[in-house]
């Protein structure tokens, strides 16, 4: 997923669906983000291009809705809701996910594991297409 | 026959009988002892051809075969004075020949020189004189106008005077092998100006007897101005034009490809030839011709030819052919003498190290046993006299304990055609007298020095050539080279503009220096 911007980007996503847990007066969704085109990229400890300045998850509440859904640490968030997350600030990233008259939110995420499980599979046997295996996405910038 | 024997690095030991050999063998074995250390651990001999002489101009060839051979020589020290080793004899033809006569055409042009300002100062005065030693009476009296006339003209001749002296009035460093178009120039502009105020002179003034006396001072006073201008324009061509730097020179020597770059003006390829050569006197290493060459034992492998037998019948292009099939075969052969030179030369390293170490050991060592004696310690108790001695006689005594380590090293550096006996002997006498420590005597042999160190002043000059394939008075260009020859190597020269330089303004508002942490938040949804 290293890429300049105004390329397109291709990559291996999953996508998550979380339903938002009310607390108190709060939608919350357990976990936490960090990244944005404001922020540095060189101290990310997720990605793999220390260049990349995308939204990545950097801490989840276990039991929370974010890991029931199936998110893990160290993913990228590529789109909320069908908004685009990869030329995001850190607060615009932050607003998109906390909007109070969404209840769900619709993830497309990457990682790493996802771009070896479909070599693997892609060299084994013809291609399995169900609910939940990760997809090719491309998206365009 | 194939199994012929060559006479090469290789195969000497050929398919002969087996007794022979074994008397060969001993004999190789006794021989390879005294062969220096590097052939020991070939499998082959080398065998010397005797054609060759044993010592060549620079008497450096036998310090390739073993650095053991030095002791067994005679050395030359202060005491034995009336035996000269070979390479003072070598040292000394060299200089005879070098030597040129005196040559007297180096004081042509000077003197020509010399003789015409000495003419362009004397004819203000004479104008000034002649009228009142030829018709005193029939002159007007002239007053106070005349005398500040007088005045300027004096001041303004003692001016033209020691400018001229602190100018021109120079020995001459060069001579060129054409002329030098300025200075040719201006001495014909001299020259017709001051024969055209004569000219002038002789008409108007001397034949009809003017009577007009501040006329003629004035005449005078103009003919002094007119010098100073002159003046000031030689000085211009001569000295200040060339001062702004235009071209970039590459000087290259030709033997070892030591290089360095020069900016110069606008000048002639002559004069351009000169300003380098002062330069090379002093930026560049002495040329050592015993630091050249490869290691004869590595070049000597490659000389294993192959027979190139033909079977074609048509033998009447095949030379370039066989050559070429040759260099080609030589080149797939493996060929591992780039591996030796590369541990001969590490070798060779470790060799001049270690002598290095010896030598400023020995020398750190001699110098302890010196110590300089002021005035207030004259007085010496008897029982421990001191022997005084002026600096001579303490170089000399303390020369010896380290005369051998001295020795050694310059022979493993290739250096003992510079430094005699008796230049060491010198420089260590001037050491002690300047109470310079070990390091600093030892500087001039650690490193070799510019070509000016060198160098004895004699009167006689030295002699180089100038070779180019444009007339040499003409302007330097770009992409011109020459070359400055001498006997043994030469200078190559190239001649590259200096780049035009857009200098662009960038201005800083010194309050826009604002500085902000990086950013690395983390928020949590």
């Amino acid at each position: 997923m290293t890429s300049m911007p105004g390329q397109p980007v291709t990559a291996v996503v999953q996508r998550i669906e979380i339903q938002k847990l009310r607390q108190a007066d709060n939608l919350i969704l357990g976990f936490s983000i960090g990244g944005g085109i404001d922020q540095d990229p060189g101290q990310n400890p997720f990605s793999k291009d220390k260049t990349d300045k995308g939204i990545y998850v950097t801490r989840i509440t276990p039991e929370g809705p974010a890991h029931e859904a199936g998110l893990r640490m160290g993913d990228k968030i590529l789109q909320v809701n069908g908004w685009d997350m990869t030329m995001m600030t850190h607060d615009q990233a932050r607003k998109r996910l906390t909007k109070k008259n969404e209840d769900v939110v619709r993830l497309l995420v990457t990682r790493k594991s996802l771009e070896e499980a479909v070599k693997q599979s892609m060299g084994s046997g013809p291609r399995q297409e169900h609910c939940g295996t990760p997809s090719n996405h491309k998206l365009m910038h | 026959m194939d199994n012929e024997s060559q006479y090469s690095g290789y195969s000497y030991k050929s398919s002969h009988s087996r007794s022979s050999r074994k008397h060969r063998d001993r004999r190789d074995r006794h021989r390879s002892k005294s062969r220096d250390s590097s052939s020991r651990g070939d499998k082959s001999v080398t065998i010397q051809t005797p054609g060759e002489p044993l010592l060549d101009a620079e008497s450096t060839r036998g310090d390739d075969r073993d650095d053991n051979w030095g002791e067994t020589t005679t050395v030359v020290t202060g005491t034995s004075e009336h035996s000269i080793s070979n390479e003072d004899l070598t040292r000394v033809t060299k200089e005879l020949e070098e030597s040129t006569p005196l040559e007297c055409k180096r004081f042509v042009g000077p003197a020509l020189g010399g003789c015409l300002s000495f003419f362009a100062l004397v004819t203000p005065l004479a104008f000034l004189i002649l009228p009142q030693v030829l018709w005193r009476d029939a002159l007007e009296p002239c007053g106070t106008p005349c005398e500040g006339l007088y005045v300027s003209l004096a001041f303004k001749l003692l001016v033209l005077l020691i400018s001229s002296w602190a100018l021109f009035l120079r020995p001459p460093r060069a001579t060129l092998p054409r002329f030098f178009v300025f200075r040719c120039l201006l001495m014909v502009l001299v020259f017709l100006f001051v024969a055209s105020y004569w000219l002038f002179y002789g008409v108007r003034v001397l034949e009809p007897r003017e009577r007009d006396y501040r006329g003629i001072v004035e005449y005078a006073a103009s003919l002094v101005d007119a010098l100073l201008f002159i003046q000031y324009l030689a000085l211009v061509l001569l000295e200040v034009r060339h001062l702004q730097p235009a071209f970039c020179l590459k000087v290259v020597r030709s033997t070892d490809g030591a290089s360095k770059f020069y900016n110069v003006g606008h000048l002639s390829i002559q004069r351009a030839a000169v300003w380098v050569l002062d330069r090379y006197y002093n930026d560049f290493s002495v040329y050592n011709p015993a630091l050249l060459n490869l290691p004869k034992s590595i070049l000597s492998k490659k000389m294993t030819g192959f027979k190139v037998y033909s079977l074609d019948e048509n033998t009447t292009n095949n030379s370039t052919g066989q050559s070429r099939a040759m260099i080609a075969a030589a080149a797939r052969r493996r060929d591992n003498s780039h591996n030796e030179f590369y541990y001969e030369e590490a070798e060779m390293d470790r060799r001049v190290r270690k002598r290095k170490a010896r030598l400023v050991v020995a020398v750190e060592e001699a110098f302890t046993h010196i110590k300089r004696l002021h005035e207030d310690e004259v007085a010496s108790s008897p029982k421990h006299p001191k022997e005084v001695m002026d600096p001579r006689e303490a170089a000399q005594a303390i020369f010896a304990p380290m005369a051998r380590a001295m020795q050694k090293y310059l022979r493993t550096t290739r250096q003992q055609a510079f430094h005699s006996m008796e230049s060491i002997l010198t420089h260590l006498q001037f050491c002690i007298t300047h109470n310079m420590t070990p390091k600093a005597f030892l500087e001039r042999y650690l490193s070799p020095g510019p070509t000016m160190q060198y160098q004895q002043p004699n009167g006689r000059g030295r002699q180089w050539t100038l070779v180019s394939e444009e007339p040499v008075t003409s302007a330097l260009r770009q992409g011109l080279v020459f070359s400055l020859r001498r006997l043994d190597f030469s200078l190559v020269v190239t001649v590259t503009p200096l780049p035009f330089l857009r200098l662009g303004e960038e201005f800083i508002d010194p309050k826009s220096h604002k500085f902000v942490m990086r950013l690395q938040s983390e928020t949590s949804v």
